[in-house]
């Protein structure tokens, strides 16, 4: 038998909302697509900067886990364009400098230091500063920024939009010490900071060890430095053939680079079959639409040279073989060889602390990573804490972002002598949208369009201009066409036992059958018997209390339309159409319930 | 009223039928109806009871006559003939459009006050004539549409949501219609789709007059503690009288009812009526014991459900009449003009 469900435990809602739930920041994605419908753009891009700190670069750059989660992909085939949405709030916004949180003048006396600058410490400080924590950052590049400056390309994120972000942080009053390397952790333990948050990356780019490499080592670049040596000017141009090796998304921002940077003829090519390439699909479909071809099951041999100048790749054709689902690359013996000026490596990244002495209280597993604890994000030296990619190795900028956040909840209370392991509560909140007998205050006649596709930039003038953003962005009126097409998964579907007279119409009426009236029973047995059975175990059913008739309310969360109509069509009010506001704690306080509708 | 319309989107794990369709392919608009209204439901099951059958919808023909119950027929199936004629004419016009065309199934909605009082000729005849029509009266009790006044089929110890008295005693429509000789009588409820979709089913492949009860409760007007059709009423009140399966050729449906002794009943057309016979005096062929276990049910406050009385061989109105076996929009020329010759002769039999 199972109880009723117990849907006061903020876990529960907050599955329903499919997209804040797979976000790492847990980003209340519904809310802001109705205030970008309603053109309250500043409203959406706070929210957005609440959660997750650079909405414009996220809006552009996001690796968007909510995408794949979105409900829309269970009821029909491409989930609402959540990333891109966050990009028109950005763009549209007005000034927002006054929302933003006061930094008081007077400090609270605890010192941090920030190493590295990009996302997750910048996110730390963003977090610290207007509790009055005096924070210093070292960054051994000339600007603030991480990989989202050095290694993003332009034409993807322009710098004006990394600006506005990081220096909007950096104003706060932070402390920078820029072009400044960290040689020794010891050096920094040994000033007075309260508290040391290691925020450097995953710096090293992985090599490639077979013959010729080291002969031809003038025309082969590491991917991520080649990058950086663009982003910095250093690097103007490339070679006529260029052959990019590794799967991934740095892989797939290599090739597009080289055609800015007049490569004419640039391939890549993986060692794995296509479908299990690392990159996001949209970063693949960018690469081909620039008509770059992606050579796989290609397993690089030799570089060959002539006196060590390069002349190209001999590869080895390899062939997946599948068994018990593992999958193995089998070496067919067939070689292909490609003629080329340049090789871009781009076979991975990690994170590398020759800088962290190993005698000053912080361990290092056994393959020489540091040992941080996953939830407060503590070291074994309990003043130094890590995030972002030098936590647990390559990830991306919303990880780096939400490691931010709870690093500097951590933090501050390591400062204030408060237990690390008691973390603070989510806010929530659930009100019901009942505006009059058959009105809500949600728009819940959803539309049935498919995806609409973001606006590009011309080709022909896009790949001659490194600095050109490809993507231009949803218009006002596109934006708004998308935003119709969320779901509401925040709006919930509250049910109270004690009205329901067990009339059948919210049976009747709902267009996904998900409500059932049935004998109580165990889970896998209710899951079965629904009428049309629950078989996504990854969703929650909802449960009722005994009804008068002794039986109990199912409800199958896992297609809700969030329509309404149950509600709507039920005579007693027993379902109700509520918002669930869940907000995540952070060391500020937030004031996203301000931005609420 | 709701106001939007119901999403397209459907479960993607929807099951369909033997033509393809899912039984979303069986809706028509959203319901105007009060929210909770039992006729609802109704449509709800005669929505199933058509997809479970793979009825195609351009082969029925839905029918009805004035009042909320009436109105349902533009809630089902979107795609089928309709005629929603005046008041209590619902039986008139389904015996033209049945007499024209015999090959639709017909489906008539009609309510309790549009049966048992303004329409109650029109009904008794129908029953009489054997019109092949499924007959389903939604039964508030009550006036739904015009705001809740007494129906002739209010039981007399049922006031009004007021609390106001009612002056008469009910008609029961079911035991008319059994005495009145019709070849398929049921009751159900709206509350209980187990039971009302398989005695759709049952119905709508009847030859012949199927008339079905269905208590349908009015949340509006007749849904108050005096009331003896409300949900709560009917649910404490409600005795089932046997449980069926239809069973089309000679596959077997289980339903969720207790096990009792089976009786399967062919069906002039060939289909099965399994039944399960709940008491030692329960035979559903029986008219006599019929309408002495419902009186009986009845004066001991009880509300009898099910298939109550089934005639396997009865014959329908075009049998009686020996009309033509083709429906008469496929009559072509040949068949309605005789021929010169033929006229004369007839002609010569009146001379
Ligand atoms: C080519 C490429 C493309 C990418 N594209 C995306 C994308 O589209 N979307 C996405 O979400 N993620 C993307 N990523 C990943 C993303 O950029 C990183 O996961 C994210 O920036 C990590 O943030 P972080 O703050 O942990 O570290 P980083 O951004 O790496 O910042 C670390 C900073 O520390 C500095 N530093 C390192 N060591 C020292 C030291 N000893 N002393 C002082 N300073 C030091 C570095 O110079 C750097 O500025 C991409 C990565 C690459 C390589
Ligand atoms: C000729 C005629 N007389 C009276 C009416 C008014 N009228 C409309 S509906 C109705 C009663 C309907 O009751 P019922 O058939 O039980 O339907 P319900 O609304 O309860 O489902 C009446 C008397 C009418 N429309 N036409
Ligand atoms: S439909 Fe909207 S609320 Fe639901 S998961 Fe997708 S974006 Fe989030
Ligand atoms: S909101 Fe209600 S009617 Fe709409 S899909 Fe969800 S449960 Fe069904
Ligand atoms: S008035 Fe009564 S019968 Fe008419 S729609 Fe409302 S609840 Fe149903
Ligand atoms: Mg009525």
């Amino acid at each position: 038998m199972m109880k009723p469900t117990d849907t006061k435990n903020p876990n529960y809602y907050h599955k329903v909302v499919d997209c804040q739930w797979a976000c790492p920041a847990h980003t209340p994605v519904p809310e802001y697509i109705r205030l970008i419908a309603q053109r309250k753009y500043t409203e959406a891009y706070m929210i957005n900067w609440e959660s997750n700190v650079f909405p414009g670069v996220l809006g552009r750059t996001c690796d968007r886990p909510c995408e794949p989660a979105c409900r829309r992909v269970r009821v029909e085939e491409e989930p609402v364009a959540i990333c891109r949405l966050k990009r028109a709030a950005a763009d549209n916004k007005s000034d927002v400098s006054s929302l933003l949180p006061e930094i008081p003048s007077k400090k609270n006396g605890k010192k941090i230091a920030l190493i590295g600058g990009g996302p997750a410490s910048l996110t730390v400080a963003r977090d610290l500063m207007p509790l009055g924590y005096d924070c210093t950052v070292y960054e051994k590049d000339p600007k603030a920024g991480g990989l989202m400056r050095t290694n993003i390309p332009s034409f993807r994120l322009p710098v004006g939009v990394i600006d506005e972000e990081v220096d909007r942080i950096l104003d706060f009053g932070v402390v920078k010490k820029f072009n400044e390397e960290v040689k020794s952790l010891k050096s920094i333990i040994q000033q007075d900071y309260d508290a040391i948050f290691i925020g450097t990356g995953a710096p090293k780019g992985k090599d490639l060890d077979i013959p010729g490499r080291e002969e031809a080592s003038s025309n082969i670049h590491v991917g991520i430095d080649w990058l950086t040596s663009v982003a910095f000017k250093h690097v103007d141009k490339i070679g006529k053939k260029v052959v990019v090796i590794g799967g991934g998304n740095t892989a797939m921002d290599c090739c597009r680079t080289s055609l800015r940077l007049g490569g004419k003829d640039v391939k890549v090519t993986v060692r794995s079959p296509k479908a299990d390439m690392k990159a996001s699909d949209w970063e693949i479909e960018e690469a081909e639409l620039e008509g770059i071809p992606i050579f796989d099951n290609h397993s690089p041999k030799e570089f060959v040279h002539e006196n060590g100048k390069l002349k190209g790749v001999l590869f080895e054709k390899m062939e997946a073989k599948y068994k018990d689902g593992k999958r193995k690359l089998i070496p067919t013996g067939e070689t292909i060889f490609f003629e080329c000026d340049d090789v871009l490596l781009a076979i991975g990244q990690e994170n590398a602390f020759p800088w962290i002495e190993r005698d000053i209280g912080i361990e290092f597993n056994q393959w020489n990573q540091p040992e941080v604890n996953k939830v407060t994000f503590q070291s074994t030296l309990p003043r130094v804490f890590f995030g972002g990619d030098a936590a647990w190795g390559p990830e991306n900028i919303i990880w780096a972002v939400a490691h931010g956040h709870q690093a500097a909840i951590s933090i501050d209370h390591f400062c204030n002598n408060k237990d690390l392991e008691d973390r603070p509560s989510p806010l929530t909140n659930l009100v019901s949208q009942k505006m009059g007998i058959h009105e809500w205050s949600y728009p819940n006649d959803i539309s049935n369009s498919d995806r609409f596709a973001v606006p590009h930039a011309e080709k022909e003038l896009s790949l001659t201009d490194l600095n050109m953003e490809v993507e231009l962005g949803y218009d006002e009126k596109l934006a708004f066409e998308e935003a119709q097409r969320c779901l509401n998964c925040d709006i919930q579907t509250v049910f109270s036992e004690s009205l329901c007279i067990e009339c059948d119409a919210c049976v009747d009426i709902c267009p996904i059958d998900c409500i059932n009236f049935t004998q109580n029973d165990t889970e896998e047995n209710l899951r079965k018997k629904l009428t049309v059975p629950a078989l996504n175990l990854s969703q929650d059913i909802l449960v009722s209390d005994n009804l008068k008739t002794g039986r109990v309310m199912v409800k199958d969360e896992d297609m809700c339309l969030h329509c309404g109509l149950c509600a709507e069509r039920c005579p007693t009010g027993a379902w109700d159409m509520q918002k669930f506001t869940y907000i995540e704690a952070h060391a500020d306080k937030s004031s996203i319930f301000e931005y609420v509708e | 009223m709701t106001y939007i319309k119901k999403p397209i989107f459907r479960h993607p794990s929807l099951p369909t039928n033997e033509i393809g369709l899912t039984y979303r392919d069986y809706e028509g608009v959203v319901s105007t109806l009060c929210a909770g209204c039992g006729h609802d439901s109704i449509t709800a099951s005669i929505i199933d009871a058509c997809y479970e059958l793979s009825l195609p919808a351009h082969k029925i023909a839905k029918l009805s006559g004035i009042g909320c119950s009436s109105k349902t027929p533009n809630y089902f199936l979107n795609n089928a003939h309709g005629f929603n004629s005046v008041h209590g004419r619902m039986p008139s016009v389904a015996t033209g459009a049945n007499l024209a065309n015999r090959d639709l199934v017909y489906i008539g909605v009609s309510g309790d006050g549009d049966t048992a009082s303004i329409g109650l000729g029109q009904y008794c005849h129908a029953i009489r004539r054997q019109l092949n029509l499924t007959y389903i009266c939604e039964n508030n009790g009550t006036y739904g549409l015009t705001k809740g006044q007494f129906s002739a089929t209010n039981d007399k110890e049922s006031k009004n949501k007021k609390g106001l008295d009612n002056p008469f005693g009910a008609i029961d429509l079911a035991i008319m219609a059994i005495e009145l000789g019709a070849g398929f009588v049921a009751r159900s409820f709206s509350g209980d789709k187990e039971q009302l979709v398989p005695l759709l089913k049952s119905a709508l492949q009847y030859n012949g007059f199927s008339f079905i009860d269905v208590i349908s409760p009015c949340v509006t007007f007749n849904n108050h503690g005096y009331s003896t059709k409300s949900y709560d009423y009917i649910r404490e009140h409600r005795s089932l009288f046997g449980e069926l399966d239809f069973i089309p050729e000679e596959e077997t449906i289980n339903t969720s009812y207790a096990e009792g002794e089976t009786v399967t009943i062919k069906l002039h057309n060939g289909n099965d009526i399994s039944f399960k016979k709940l008491g030692a005096d329960h035979d559903p062929t029986d008219p006599h014991k019929v309408l002495n276990t419902l009186r009986n049910n009845r004066s001991d406050g009880k509300v009898t459900t099910g298939l109550l009385y089934v005639d396997p061989d009865k014959s329908d109105l075009h049998d009686t009449l020996n009309t033509s076996s083709k429906p008469l929009n496929s009559l072509s020329m040949n068949d309605l003009c005789p021929g010169g010759e033929e006229l004369e002769e007839i002609n010569n039999q009146f001379r």
